[in-house]
């Protein structure tokens, strides 16, 4: 038992996406430390280093450094007593809200429809009417500025613990904004964007009433399509009124009966329908595991479709950019590998990597410097870096070509709305140094500085924080339930707005908040907001880290993590 | 011991000596056959599927998928689509050619007016284009919250949510209530968002009859049947009837009154799509149950987008907090999207101002409508679909040719004949394979307020020159 810590913990992180991922509601600690130990003792053979050794050296041409620390036993236990606690509280309210012991706010079937079947069963909402809503004043809340680098927020209390809230009037300035996706700082309210928006507004009005094959093909919309496709590197690309949309409206179009779709298990929630939506097969391979995804492509073409053992008519992978809860970052280099050797075609959701990662901002492609032919299709959005909204796909003219005669969108969906349009067209110039300033660029290193020195100092601090060094999503875990209220709160009560995130979009025990790094925020900022973080963090003793060097990690795969995740 | 088992042993022992020695060594040969049996394996699985490394390996250089799409034909009908320069207003430029606007679902002639540019501006002013994250993460700003509460007391109800596209409302609104295991009637011609949202529920479907209220009782009443049988499992299976309030498919209404009867009769909850009737029917614009003078309270949600008459984008549920409220947490499209942009909910508002200030404005786009369907009639070869006062009327050929692609082409050859004079049509647009219950080709008729008689006297004889030089 030589091995470095580096090995341990990364042995550990995978037992624990292996309970983690797929059944949140079920994963045991006690099975997480079986694993544990089991695979450590797999590992004094020698081979299994090798192993995982080469399976990406000579891919990268930068470290690939990403960390997922494994949870304190301690911080474990505690959480799920902490839900427990929860659980129990919550009973003991149901019932006295049952005998009207307490008020209850609940809004009500009407009296008219009392013997319908009921619309929602009673347990369904036991989490948001237990647990949801002790913290519920750490969503939702309103800001009445742009969401640039500070917001404004609506002022509001609650005088019945979060069941409603009332306005002051008042407004909280000048919060330091650490949610916004708005990695480049475009969302702005002037300068040229907004100037080019508001010229396109006086002139086409905000809507287009109609469908993109029918009467809402506007010329704009042909040069924002145009100019999306240069900016990716690929032949044609195609612009939708909704990121969402983009994924669970055209992977459909794409994929059907009889084929196979492979996808990451922490895909968004859109990926997810999209692959529902289209009938095909759905396999799930663990996050990021290039292992579990090689032998999922393995036994899909050795052994063809389950009772029929026909060949697949097509595997289609579904990854994306950056994981928008982990901050981990595709291994794209060898997930092309893979899909070049299997014939597997790939569908890559860069939501939150385009314009955030690579020297050009081109997204997780230029960022490992590879070539966008090499991705099928292209994904992403307009919401994030770009400061509009919708989404696009970007690929070969076939590809293109049909989408434009069977995407859903194109044929019943409303076009893009044209100041959108333009804001999306002019950002991207001046990312793309179009505009013939240097801005773009700027912006790009800006961001990258940023979010090195922002996960640095983090790291330094002791907090457990996931993902890729290089990526603008910084988690944070706070793991027990408490603390996802009380973090919100106490940052806020320090003018710096955070997000926090619990199940039922993390796995139970791994509640975290969550930081977006922009390129608007100027180094006092960051400064301003590490040393409140550092504060509350001491308040609610949350620097769980038990090292501070972080390990480089390669996952490793073996049979048993894969066979948790087949049931 | 009982003696009577011991004699049966000694019996045993005796006969034991006294069989032949053949007929002991087949006994003892069945035996050993027996054990052979029940301890080896009577075939092996493994064999037949365990593959060596080479013949995986050449079954995965064998294998050659699909390609990714299909090619598409260069000659598609919806390959090259119409580019429209310019605003998409009354007077629109399609492929070059100054035209009369009959074509978008721009029903109150909202999209240029000049107060609600004014709002956008106001708003792009003070809060940029994007939101950068969806309404639970700094996405909610003020303006929503204010548009969501003008909705609601605009549709008097309690409560209004809203989504940042007008597809993905209804398509996210009927998964939220609707499972595995619950039943849903829906209208056979029901709008392909309603569709993907009952696809995506994984509900049980039952298909009644467009507008057919005899076929949907029929339907209900074998539910109840099969709900006699297991009383206990029908305690629990949710049941929802879908319809459209002015059905973009076919351009007639639902029959409301005769709905809210069913649905206590039936107990079922009644979920309405308004995306062509809000701001339309009515004598305020609120829609089907005001046209009919139903109690909006009867129906237990309604969605409609704000893309036609309010001509901003997006969409809206209203209806009371009991059933709106659950979208905050369960509407995927409303969680895991980000919001509209501001300056669209601001368009919206001013858009309900004008609406709520001026509600002879639903008179006239009436007046408009009824103009127009008149006309229309008796062109020959073609035939009207649609109600009098519907503003999207769809002309249908009245003998079709048989194959769908040459009716596609006939019709298209008739736009164009009316592009060539000014007049902006369009086909409706469907795909052909994804559609349940593909409706026939038609090129769509759209009435607007801004529309003078004069136009619509010339979009109809345009319409009509085009039928006589085309169809016979």
């Amino acid at each position: 038992m030589t091995e470095s810590s580096a090995n341990k913990s990364a042995n550990g992180e995978v037992c624990h996406r292996a309970t983690n991922g797929i059944k949140p509601g079920r994963n045991g600690f006690v099975k997480n430390h079986y694993l544990y130990q089991q695979q450590q003792q797999k590992y004094c053979c020698p081979e299994e280093k090798v192993h995982h050794a080469t399976c990406n050296g000579g891919l990268y041409s930068r470290p690939f450094n990403e960390s997922f620390e494994e949870t304190p036993m301690l911080v474990a236990v505690l959480t799920y007593m902490g839900y427990g606690i929860l659980t129990i509280f919550g009973y003991l309210r149901d019932f006295m809200r049952e005998w009207k012991i307490e008020k209850c706010h609940i809004a009500r079937e009407r009296e008219e429809q009392r013997d319908f079947v009921p619309l929602y069963q009673d347990f369904e909402n036991f989490y948001t009417r237990n647990l949801y809503m002790r913290i519920r004043d750490s969503w939702n809340r309103p800001i009445c500025s742009v969401p640039g680098a500070k917001v404004d927020l609506v002022e509001r209390v609650s005088h019945d613990y979060n069941w409603t809230f009332d306005y002051t009037g008042r407004v909280v300035k000048d919060v330091i904004n650490m949610g916004s996706y708005n990695y480049l700082g475009f969302a702005e309210n002037t300068g040229v964007c907004a100037e080019a928006a508001a010229k396109v507004t006086t002139k086409y009005g905000v809507g287009v009433s109609s469908t993109r094959q029918e009467m809402g093909n506007l010329d704009r919309h042909e040069e924002m399509e145009k100019l999306v496709a240069r900016f990716l590197g690929v032949e044609s690309a195609m612009a939708f009124g909704m990121g969402f949309a983009t994924n669970s409206m055209n992977i459909p179009a794409l994929a059907g009966k009889g084929c196979l779709i492979l996808s990451d298990e922490l895909n968004h929630a859109s990926l997810v329908l999209g692959a529902r939506l289209s009938g095909s097969t759905i396999r799930v391979f663990k996050h990021n595991n290039m292992q579990s995804l090689e032998k999922l492509l393995r036994d899909a073409i050795v052994h063809g479709q389950p009772r029929t053992h026909r060949p697949w008519k097509k595997i289609l992978i579904l990854v994306e950019g950056i994981y928008s809860m982990e901050g981990s970052i595709v291994r794209l280099p060898e997930v092309i590998a893979l899909k070049k050797k299997y014939k597997a075609y790939l569908y890559l959701d860069e939501a939150h990597s385009i314009g955030a990662l690579g020297l050009n901002g081109r997204g997780v492609v230029d960022y490992f410097g590879l070539d966008p032919r090499d991705v099928d299709i292209m994904m992403g959005t307009f919401t994030k870096s770009f400061g509009g909204a919708g989404g696009y796909i970007g690929g070969k003219k076939e590809l293109i070509d049909y989408l434009c005669t069977h995407s859903h969108s194109a044929v019943y969906a409303t076009s893009m709305s044209p100041p959108v349009v333009e804001q999306i067209i002019t950002s991207m110039k001046c990312i793309m140094g179009e505009d013939g300033t240097t801005v773009g660029r700027d912006r790009i290193r800006q961001l990258a500085e940023n979010t090195t020195y922002f996960r640095r100092e983090l790291h330094e601090m002791g907090f457990i924080i996931y993902g890729n060094n290089d990526s603008p999503v910084v988690p944070m875990m706070l793991y027990m339930p408490a603390k996802i209220g009380a973090f919100g709160r106490e940052m806020l009560k320090r003018n710096i707005g955070v997000v926090v995130v619990g199940f039922p979009a993390t796995p139970i025990i791994e509640s975290r908040a969550r930081f977006c790094i922009s390129a608007a925020h100027t180094k006092e900022m960051l400064d301003t907001a590490l040393s409140a973080i550092s504060e509350v963090g001491d308040l609610l003793q949350v620097k769980y880290s038990r090292h501070r060097i972080l390990p480089s990690l390669d996952r490793p795969f073996d049979e048993t993590t894969y066979e948790e995740n087949e049931d | 011991m009982a003696s009577g088992q011991q004699w049966v042993l000694v019996e045993m022992v005796q006969a034991f000596y006294e069989a032949p020695a053949y007929h002991l060594i087949l006994e003892g040969i069945l035996i050993l056959w027996i054990i052979r049996l029940l301890f080896s394996k009577t075939y092996k699985l493994q064999e037949r599927f365990d593959l060596t490394e080479k013949e995986k390996e050449e079954l995965i250089e064998e294998w050659q998928p699909e390609p990714l799409v299909p090619p598409v034909s260069k000659d598609h009908p919806t390959l090259k689509y119409d580019i429209v320069t310019g605003p998409p207003s009354h007077k629109i430029i399609v492929n070059g050619k100054e035209c009369f606007n009959f074509a978008s679902f721009n029903f109150l002639g909202l999209l240029d007016n000049e107060r609600v540019k004014k709002q956008a501006l106001a708003s792009l002013k003070k809060y940029g284009v994007g939101t950068c994250g969806p309404r639970g993460f700094y996405g909610t700003f003020d303006v929503h919250l204010e548009l969501e509460d003008r909705l609601a007391k605009f549709m008097r109800t309690e409560e209004a949510i809203i989504y940042s596209y007008g597809f993905a409302t209804i398509a996210s609104a009927i998964p939220a209530y609707s499972k595995r295991g619950d039943i849903v009637f829906v209208d056979e011609a029901a709008c392909f968002s309603i569709q993907k949202g009952l696809q995506a529920s994984r509900s049980f479907l039952k298909y009644f009859r467009h507008n057919d209220m005899e076929d949907l009782e029929r339907l209900l009443k074998e539910q109840e049947l099969e709900d006699q049988k297991n009383p206990r499992k029908a305690r629990v299976i949710r049941r929802f009837i879908v319809v459209e309030g002015l059905y973009i498919n076919t351009g007639d209404v639902c029959p409301l009154p005769e709905l809210v009867q069913l649905k206590y009769k039936y107990k079922v909850r009644i979920f309405l799509e308004e995306s062509m009737s809000f701001g339309v029917l009515g004598e305020h614009g609120r829609g089907v149950t005001e046209h009919f003078g139903v109690n909006i309270d009867d129906i237990d949600l309604i969605s409609a987008n704000m893309e036609n008459a309010v001509a901003s984008v997006g969409g809206f549920c209203c209806g009371r907090s009991f059933v709106i409220d659950h979208q905050r947490l369960s509407g995927q499209g409303y969680c895991f999207s980000a919001s509209l942009p501001p300056m669209l909910a601001a368009a919206a508002i001013e858009a309900l101002n004008i609406m709520e200030e001026d509600p002879e404005i639903f008179t006239i786009l009436k007046g408009k409508c009824r103009h127009v369907h008149k006309a229309l009639q008796g062109i020959p070869g073609l035939k009207v679909v649609g109600e009098s006062f519907t503003p999207a009327l769809h002309l249908q050929l009245e003998k079709g040719s048989g194959s769908r692609d040459t009716d596609v082409k006939t019709l298209r050859s008739i736009v164009e004949y009316c592009l060539d004079r000014q007049i902006a049509l369009t086909q409706a647009r469907y795909l052909e394979k994804e559609e349940k219950f593909l409706p026939p080709p038609t090129i769509r008729v759209v009435v607007t307020v801004e529309q003078t008689e004069e136009e619509i006297d010339k979009a109809v004889h345009s319409i009509r020159e085009a039928a006589l030089a085309i169809l016979n």
